[in-house]
């Protein structure tokens, strides 16, 4: 197992390579740009905040996986940083939305 | 980090206790200060939010020329930078000082890019009248979400700048190794992580609907 993880980590740095790192940054150039035609179309605010909110997350984890080499550390770091993160946005969350649905409910239409 | 640590942290992987993660502390301070930077940035975000929300004539005031499309350009700026920032890291753990030193300035000139825009686009929101205090449409929330996110996004740039610039110089000297490199990759990356949710929750969702 040793030997093994040994052999893991000295190819730790080699993995991404310029190839990949560039089809990377494409893809998260044709997401944005997807965005941006969305604003131009001008679709309804729900709608929208939802699709923009869904690519942003998976661009989000597009740059963490690649750029920031998540993708290639051990699965123990991803578990320690990114539940966490999570969990303390759910709790700021909690605390705004049943206000916020009411003052959704209030607004004029 | 000299080879012998290196080896240390590699034989440390399965006995446990001294370095769980297999990456060295630099790293894993980066890491932890991510996270809690985060947390900032999703609570300036939750708040410009709520108060969106709760504020019924909130303005709408960007036009897809030329508010738009200048956003959508800084966002490729930061978006080519971070592929720069990448491959410098690469070429750093390859032993390649010069094509990193190079790779480097080149994220520090798409950084400066960014922030010189940016700044464009203040100086053209002053003028009409959009400050952090008050606006035309008569929301002063606006400016001070507005102001906050972007002015405090623009901080970290400037402060990358900076970090990236002292890391170029001193890995040019070889002072410092590719860890430090890395290290500094993850907090640009991370910066330009925190814009990919500004661009689209501030700027295209105010798009002037007319």
């Amino acid at each position: 197992m040793s030997a093994h993880g040994h052999a893991e980590l000295t190819h730790e740095h080699s993995v991404g390579t310029t190839r990949l790192f560039s089809i990377v940054w494409v893809w998260l150039l044709l997401l944005t740009a997807v965005e941006v035609f969305l604003a131009y179309e001008r679709l309804e605010v729900h709608l929208m905040i939802t699709i923009l909110v869904g690519l942003s997350l998976i661009k989000a984890a597009l740059i963490m996986s690649y750029f920031m080499h998540l993708r290639f550390e051990r699965l123990g770091l991803f578990l320690l940083l990114v539940p966490a993160m999570v969990f303390c946005i759910c709790m700021m969350l909690i605390m705004f939305f049943p206000d916020s649905i009411r003052l959704m409910n209030l607004r004029p239409h | 980090m000299s080879e012998a640590e290196f080896e240390g942290i590699v034989e440390s992987r399965w006995s446990g206790g001294a370095s769980p993660f297999a990456i060295n502390s630099k790293k894993l301070g980066m890491w932890l200060f991510i996270v809690s930077d985060s947390l900032t940035f999703s609570a300036l975000l939750i708040s410009y939010a709520y108060v969106r929300l709760e504020t019924p004539n909130w303005p709408r005031p960007f036009e897809i020329w030329p508010a738009i499309a200048k956003s959508s350009f800084m966002t490729f700026v930061l978006l080519s930078s971070s592929l720069t920032m990448v491959l410098g890291v690469n070429a750093a753990f390859r032993g390649d000082r010069k094509k990193t030193v190079r790779y480097l300035i080149a994220t520090i000139i798409f950084g400066i890019a960014f922030v010189l825009i940016h700044a464009t686009e203040w100086v053209t929101l002053f003028s009409e009248g959009v400050t952090p205090w008050g606006n035309p449409w008569g929301v002063p929330l606006f400016g001070g979400t507005f102001f906050g996110l972007t002015g405090l996004h623009m901080l970290h740039v400037t402060i990358g700048v900076a970090y990236l610039a002292i890391i170029a110089w001193g890995f040019g000297k070889g002072k410092y190794t590719a860890e430090h490199v890395e290290v500094s990759g993850l907090y640009w990356h991370f910066v330009d992580l925190v814009w990919m949710f500004i661009f689209p929750m501030v700027y295209l969702l105010s798009v002037n609907p007319k």
